[in-house]
């Protein structure tokens, strides 16, 4: 499906963000990258993309090299590719409807975008999926009148649309409070497992990771320093990744957070069966 | 108690030797004050001076009361201005968007080339007051309202371009990273990444521009481009001050209103 080969990236500046990535994702698998800031984790999955160029290796989508298209091409490419942003990189002024259609801007020209006059499938598609992520009543709403869990639905929804076959992802619980993270990322594994889709979901909790991916790539300085299932993720690995801490800790923490939203869905789903 | 209070490290603001400098300074700002003082008493008939009071009662009770029924051939003139503000606003929001767009780093399609000139043209209607357009604009076009909208024209390219420039750096790089991400092409991420975040700022400069333009194109008919401004320097050259009273007021009124017009349309859109 997605394969990475010798991936490296050295900024203009010399710092060098990446070297000798490699690693394949099969379909349909969630793919959780995680490593201490800096280590490249936002480089690496906008070179799939190619919002930042490599400067070594290769990507290949479905044995296309992406890394050597020309515009035309690579405006083709990134249409089948789905980002889901930190802090949501919604436009705010716009609706939260052209934020959905926003994702179709690949396969519309350019009036028929300016014009909002989109295909009727297009605008169906666009509504099912608001539907999918709870937020059919906001449609019409500009997307900076909503909160922060809700604008993460439109921009999963946005990427949705594109119909993608891979979907990358930054940083999607930056910037939200402990129990929307865990819906977003909920939501997120359940829309890769409906649509047997990969994703690479670029992500500094730890527990998160752990909890909803199919496997861990450990990014250190640039370099994969653990890749394996999230089971195999022992202290040894993270001390590898972050350095020396007291993990113990941190996931007896995370594992009372877990027991107590255990507890509150078990409420909810009591009082359902209740009425 | 007292070798603790003697060790005490002394902290002062400046150092001596800033200190020193900004009294040279200040010592530097009044000499020239006064020696422009000296130019300036040098080069100035006092006798008009000490006249002042006389020749400024007798000018204001000429004014006073202002000539009302002046006002009926008023009332065209001023539409006249109002018009070469408006179109003029136009013709400069028409010739700046274009330039903004080219002169703003992030959306320019040539760096190298076409940014400069887009720069130098945006300095370049900036630097000349839109008075001194109209008498270059009169002389070639003759006198009439044309000047006068391509002066306020030329003058307002400047300004709005060079805000809207400003803005368009401003946008939030973010939302441009995601829209091109879903395989957009340039001018889509135009439509939907850049313009959406400048549109507010746009609408506030255009307005804003067009209440300075009303103030000015008042005046632009000393040099014969047409509107109020002809009726004031007619006025004036008659030492009609009856006249020149009611003109002032006329247009005192115009650019209170324009004003209040102005900060109502700029809270409705940010």
């Amino acid at each position: 499906m997605l394969k990475i080969e010798g991936l490296g990236k050295t900024y203009k500046t010399g710092d060098k963000a990446l070297s000798d990535v490699s690693f394949d994702i099969p379909k349909g698998e969630v793919l959780g990258l995680i490593g201490p800031s800096g280590a490249g984790k936002s480089t690496l999955i906008r070179c799939i993309n190619r919002l930042v160029q490599p400067t070594t290796g290769k990507v290949l989508l479905n044995d296309l090299n992406i890394t050597d298209l020309r515009t035309g091409e690579l405006r083709r490419a990134r249409r089948r590719i789905g980002m889901i942003f930190q802090e949501y990189a919604l436009v705010e002024r716009l609706t939260v409807m052209e934020n959905v259609l926003s994702g179709r801007l690949g396969y519309v020209g350019f009036w028929r975008s300016f014009l909002r006059k989109y295909p009727a499938a297009d605008i169906a598609n666009a509504y099912r999926l608001l539907d999918r992520v709870g937020l059919m009543q906001h449609a019409d709403k500009r997307a900076d009148a909503l909160s922060g869990g809700q604008r993460q639905r439109v921009g999963i929804a946005r990427a949705l649309a594109q119909d993608p076959e891979l979907l990358l992802i930054d940083e999607p619980t930056a910037s939200l409070d402990p129990k929307t993270s865990r819906q977003i990322m909920r939501l997120i594994v359940e829309i890769c497992r409906e649509r047997g889709l990969p994703a690479i979901i670029n992500i500094h909790d730890v527990v998160l990771a752990q909890q909803f991916s199919d496997r861990i790539i450990g990014l250190q300085a640039g370099r994969v320093v653990f890749d394996g299932p999230p089971s195999e993720l022992s202290e040894d690995a993270l001390t590898l990744i972050y350095g020396a801490e007291d993990w113990t800790a941190m996931r007896k923490g995370a594992d009372e957070d877990a027991a107590a939203e255990a507890e509150e869905q078990a409420e909810a789903a009591k009082m359902m069966s209740a009425l | 108690m007292s070798a603790t209070e003697a060790q005490a490290p002394i902290w002062r603001h400046r150092t001596p030797k800033t200190r020193l400098a900004i009294w040279a300074g200040w010592l530097a700002c009044v000499a020239l004050f006064v020696w422009c003082w000296e130019m300036m008493t040098e080069r100035t008939i006092w006798a008009f001076v000490y006249d002042a009071p006389v020749a400024a009662n007798d000018l204001l009770g000429r004014a006073f009361p202002p000539k009302w029924g002046y006002i009926d051939s008023l009332l065209w003139p001023l539409w006249d201005t109002m018009n070469i503000a408006t179109l003029g606003t136009l013709l400069g929001i028409v010739m700046a968007v274009p330039l903004a767009f080219l002169a703003a780093s992030n959306t320019t399609p040539s760096r190298h080339i076409l940014r400069p000139i887009a720069l130098f043209l945006i300095v370049a209607s900036r630097s000349i007051n839109s008075l001194i357009w109209a008498l270059l604009l009169v002389s070639i076009l003759g006198p009439g309202i044309l000047a006068g909208i391509i002066a306020i024209g030329l003058r307002s390219v400047g300004f709005i371009g060079k805000l809207l420039y400003e803005a368009i750096e401003e946008t939030d790089v973010r939302q441009i990273e995601a829209v091109t991400a879903t395989g957009a092409s340039q001018a889509q991420i135009l439509n939907y990444a850049i313009v959406p975040q400048v549109l507010p700022t746009f609408y506030g400069i255009s307005v804003f521009r067009w209440d300075i333009n009303i103030r000015e194109s008042a005046i632009l008919g000393l040099v014969g481009a047409g509107g109020i401004g002809l009726q004031l320097q007619a006025s004036m050259s008659v030492l009609a001050w009856n006249q020149v009273s009611l003109i002032l007021l006329v247009i005192l009124g115009t650019v209170v209103v324009s004003e209040w017009v102005s900060a109502k349309v700029r809270h409705a859109i940010i």
